[in-house]
């Protein structure tokens, strides 16, 4: 009986696999043929409804309103997205349209999984400059929103602690800010500051790069893009991370906790440097109390990150395909989606007249100082193909500072590590 | 009749291992434009001279088998030892110790890294069994105890399976020289050196082995945990291959490291059976 | 097979020695505390993650520094399980780990243990050869070819329906096979079945080649047969292996409608992590292992003993 069962399992199985392989990959090939260009699409939305939701909104808006296209969507979760981004350029599957983070633009640009973006400049011009990727001087993505980051405060809190509530044209300089933050331990915050460093990955160049500028040093030098030496290990960067390290060993903030703004909302810290996209609930929780504010100035005026999720056309696809995409992609720009995106997101709307519609971030919205943080004080991050090794790097140098690394020592190796990979790529075209 | 299993491995292992031995002579990037060149050695060089966190990946990854290696095969049978008694109840324990064998490491780690937070259930446990005199220590967070952690996490994880082949052999000794032994008037200790030690020989051999192979290639806890950190305090050379080949993109860099990987567990393996070799003979 | 089997003939002369059996008694006592102080220690995370799947995400992070953490208090709702529905496919990447991984363990119990029959019974030239390939696969970690992997099976032939009309095309990404073929042989099954099969006594075969029988009847009707724990065994540890497969799916499936369990963590680490739901999901994915393994753990448990690995 047993080996009877097994022949017959072996037979079932090969059987079933080999049927539901024709299956999964019936249907793929379609794009020839009678009938609309299949336009493919991938999102990095899975698992994310609300943001889903506007999407198809838009797919199914468009496909009824013309016959020349279909757009097919296919979502992944955030974490996976490039993953297999990398995997279909390498295997030459890449989808048509796709969505990525603002910063990986040029080094797709220069490997050439996307081709110039080509929809109309009306569109482009009218876009936040940080929801716009750029390589070389030429458009290659386009985004319908931004974030921002701010710090987050309880009036009250200051207020009785005889702290300055500061502003975007005077913000606090790092004197005044951690003499704060010392006042506030003083106050029995244990660590008054939640910085977000229990975080991972592109959130720690998002959100300490432009710590670094503020200071005055860099991640590269975005005159020539070659060589992050004197920038990255120069004086500015070396007062930023000496800062750093040293808010961790005297207990003004941590990188323990967990990734959100639990700790704040719970009154657990005085201080949290985080998102627009967490605004909403500490609103609920908080209410009038609550107040966005801009980061310190290190010395060079206040910075925060800029550039979001964008689109771009991929160079696996055929012209007509190609041409549908562009359709897309204008189709989509309507300020009816960027509201819904930003209502249901928490995000800032992209171009001047959706902020006006929208919920949350018009002139007399609840989170309208993001919009000013926003338009003041966003920094790109260098629009360099070398840019997941410099993030990848600073991410590493940083944390290590973090722990206790020496200064100088690590920022140098950081700096060689980089340009290093810059030269044995031949300057990644520039 | 072996052809399906050695075309299968040669198609889906072997060739794999030879496409990473012709890239680890290039410098082959993931995503580039510009095409291949052969570099030589100097990808092999620059492990060895200008890349210091691939040397403290090598010396973590040594550090992590040496402790595991012998505290995860004593501790599997020490469980082994208990759960082979004849008691009532004992299959149930048997269970429950390779339940987290069956756990998805991911998981586990998941798991784990809530509970090492400074204000996490580690040190509440160890706040409450010293009555207040401990400090809340964040584990992942010190270079000194990160590689401590993930240790104890990993011997957790792990232990139940080598239990299970202690088991294994301690139910092939014949009860008759228990006997034997107890009618010399031996204590249960000097049964264990005499009698259960002895008869253990070969699984011995096979628990090192596995424990030794699996140790040196550690990756997800390291992956979902630490990243490599605190300062390199937990990069592993598998670790180290997968961000510098695949995370940084420089797939020729990290096709040398896996190379280096691979001809040091190879030895590391011919010397364990050289050594066993001898014991045998 | 060898299971715990009953204590010999001891017990009627050792109830004689009263001083004896009060010092078995203490003994047993003591590895009962023993074993149950263990179990709490392997217990304990498994229990936390299922309780906390019952919370709200701030509870979650309040409980854990009290033994609260342990305990179903509080908030308790199965709101997070509802959540988990409405973020990721839970049915459809349940179904799809199960094909793969029904698919990757029968296959592999097949193609492992014709190799291991091979292997240990057979003399054939090149023997030796793939003994020592086999033996040295065992150390290649996965993760280190995974990049040279993802672009050879890009590169592969694979037989597709146009129509209903079979043709040959290449690249195996988007697929079952992609999942399972690769994971079908198996370096550590081939070496767990040769060393089990050297145990069966050759002289059966030998009466059976006498009788006429093929090398293929011996396999099936001889080895087979006695082999049971070894099968036993290695389905266990080729289950678990693909049920929890992560990084190659990820690199090789992007098809939603493709994509296994593990995969489906990743959907709750958006901006902010949603700890309940993962715990919530974790857990489903956990259970239906904890209970396949509990319905066969009297064959699982004895039939790793029986295996004998003899190294």
């Amino acid at each position: 009986m047993k080996r009877r069962s097994l022949a017959a399992m072996v037979a079932a199985t090969t059987v079933t696999v080999m049927g539901l392989a024709a299956c999964g990959q019936a249907g793929q090939d379609d794009a020839a043929g009678d009938g609309p260009t299949t336009v493919t699409m991938w999102t990095h939305s899975a698992g994310n409804p609300a943001e889903l939701a506007v999407y198809q909104q838009i797919i199914s808006d468009f496909n009824a309103s013309q016959d020349d296209y279909e757009v097919a969507e296919e979502s992944f979760p955030q974490g996976a997205y490039n993953d297999a981004i990398v995997a279909a350029a390498a295997s030459g599957d890449l989808p048509c349209l796709l969505d990525m983070d603002g910063p990986i633009v040029p080094n797709w640009a220069w490997a050439k999984y996307i081709q110039p973006l080509g929809i109309s400049s009306e569109i482009t011009d009218s876009l936040l400059p940080t929801a716009v990727g750029t390589y070389k001087d030429e458009i290659y993505s386009a985004g319908y929103w931004d974030a921002a980051l701010s710090v987050f405060a309880r009036r009250s809190v200051l207020e009785k602690n005889d702290i300055r509530i500061p502003t975007v044209d005077q913000p606090w300089s790092v004197e005044e800010f951690t003499a704060a933050l010392e006042t506030l331990k003083a106050a029995g915050y244990d660590t008054p500051l939640d910085i977000g460093a229990e975080d991972t990955g592109e959130w720690w160049s998002y959100a300490y790069s432009p710590m670094l500028q503020s200071a005055g040093g860099d991640l590269i030098d975005r005159d020539t893009m070659l060589s992050a030496d004197g920038r990255l290990n120069g004086p500015g960067a070396v007062a930023f991370f000496t800062w750093f390290q040293d808010a961790f060993a005297r207990g003004l903030t941590s990188n323990s906790g967990t990734i959100g703004n639990q700790e704040f909302n719970d009154d657990e810290v005085a201080l949290s440097y985080t998102g627009v996209w967490n605004a909403l609930e500490s609103l609920q929780t908080v209410g009038d109390d609550l107040l966005i504010l801009p980061p310190p100035d290190f010395g060079q005026g206040p910075r925060i990150g800029g550039g979001s999720w964008q689109w771009g056309i991929s160079t696996g696809c055929s012209e007509a395909q190609a041409a549908g995409a562009r359709a897309y992609l204008e189709f989509s720009f309507k300020d009816e989606y960027l509201v819904a995106f930003s209502d249901g997101q928490v995000v800032i709307p992209a171009t001047e007249s959706a902020l006006g519609a929208s919920k949350y971030f018009a002139e007399d919205g609840d989170l309208r100082p993001f919009v000013e943080l926003s338009q003041e004080l966003a920094l790109a991050r260098p629009a360099t193909p070398a840019y997941p090794v410099i993030s990848s790097t600073f991410e590493k140098a940083a944390k290590d500072i973090m722990n206790g690394a020496d200064v100088q020592s690590t920022l140098d190796g950081a700096v060689s590590e980089i340009d290093t990979n810059i030269q044995s790529n031949d300057g990644y075209g520039f | 009749m072996a052809a399906p299993a050695v075309v299968l491995l040669v198609l889906f292992l072997v060739v794999p291992v030879l496409l990473a031995f012709v890239l680890s002579f290039t410098n082959a990037r993931l995503i580039s434009p510009n095409p291949p060149r052969f570099v030589g050695l100097e990808n092999f060089v620059r492990a060895f001279t200008s890349d210091p966190v691939f040397l403290r990946s090598v010396l973590n990854t040594f550090l992590f088998a040496v402790v595991v290696v012998p505290v995860q095969a004593g501790f599997g049978l020490l469980l082994a030892v208990l759960v082979n008694q004849r008691l009532r109840g004992v299959t149930w324990f048997r269970v429950v110790y390779f339940v987290p064998v069956v756990t998805s490491i991911v998981v586990v780690s998941i798991l784990w890294k809530f509970m090492y937070q400074p204000d996490g259930l580690i040190n509440s446990f160890i706040d409450t069994v010293t009555f207040g005199a401990w400090q809340g220590q964040a584990w992942l967070n010190d270079p000194d105890t990160a590689l401590g952690a993930i240790i104890v996490l990993s011997i957790w994880q792990a232990v139940g399976f080598h239990m299970l082949i202690w088991l294994s052999g301690l139910q092939t000794i014949p009860e008759e020289l228990y006997e034997a032994a107890r009618m010399d008037g031996a204590t249960p200790w000097q049964q264990f050196t005499h009698v259960t030690w002895p008869g253990l020989r070969s699984t011995t051999v096979f628990v090192l082995v596995t424990i030794t192979i699996a140790a040196l290639g550690l990756f997800v806890q390291i992956d979902v945990m630490t990243q490599g950190g605190p300062v390199n305090s937990t990069s592993t050379i598998v670790y180290h291959a997968v961000r510098k080949g695949y995370r940084e993109q420089e797939t020729g860099y990290g096709a040398a490291i896996s190379l280096i990987f691979f001809v040091l567990v190879l030895v590391i393996a011919l010397v364990q059976r050289a050594l066993t070799r001898e014991k045998d003979s | 097979m060898a299971t715990v089997t009953a204590p010999t003939a001891a017990p009627a002369r050792r109830a004689a020695e009263p001083s004896e059996r009060r010092l078995r008694r203490r003994r047993r006592t003591w590895s009962y505390l023993a074993m149950s102080a263990l179990a709490v220690f392997f217990l304990f995370p498994l229990v936390f993650m299922v309780v906390s799947s019952l919370k709200p995400d701030s509870q979650i992070l309040s409980d854990t520094d009290s033994w609260r953490a342990f305990l179903p208090v509080g908030d308790i709702s199965l709101q997070n399980y509802a959540d988990v529905f409405d973020r990721v496919p839970v049915g459809r990447f349940m179904l799809n780990s199960v094909i793969v991984t029904t698919a990757i363990v029968v296959l592999g119990l097949f193609v492992n243990s014709l190799c291991g029959f091979a292997l240990s019974r057979l003399r054939w030239r090149g023997r030796g050869l793939v003994l020592s390939v086999v033996i040295a696969t065992l150390i290649v970690p996965f993760e280190t070819i995974a990049v040279p992997m993802v672009y050879w099976v890009s590169k592969l032939p694979t037989l597709v329906f146009e129509n209903g009309v079979p043709k040959y095309d290449f690249g195996w990404l988007n697929t079952y096979q992609v999942q399972i073929v690769p994971f079908i042989a198996n370096a550590f099954s081939i070496f767990l079945f040769t060393q089990y099969f050297s145990t069966i006594p050759r002289s059966l075969d030998e009466a059976a080649r006498i009788d006429g029988a093929g090398w293929f009847t011996i396999y099936r009707r001889i080895v087979v047969p006695l082999a049971g724990p070894a099968f036993a065994t290695v389905a266990i540890l080729t289950f678990l292996p693909a049920w929890n497969s992560y990084l190659w799916p990820l690199m090789t499936v992007q098809q939603e409608s493709l994509r296994p369990v593990m995969v489906g963590m990743q959907y709750f680490f958006q901006l902010n992590t949603a700890w309940g739901e993962i715990m919530a999901y974790t857990s489903m994915i956990t259970v239906p292992v904890l209970v396949v393994f509990l319905a066969f753990q009297r064959a699982f448990v004895s039939s790793v003993a029986a295996s004998g690995v003899k190294g």
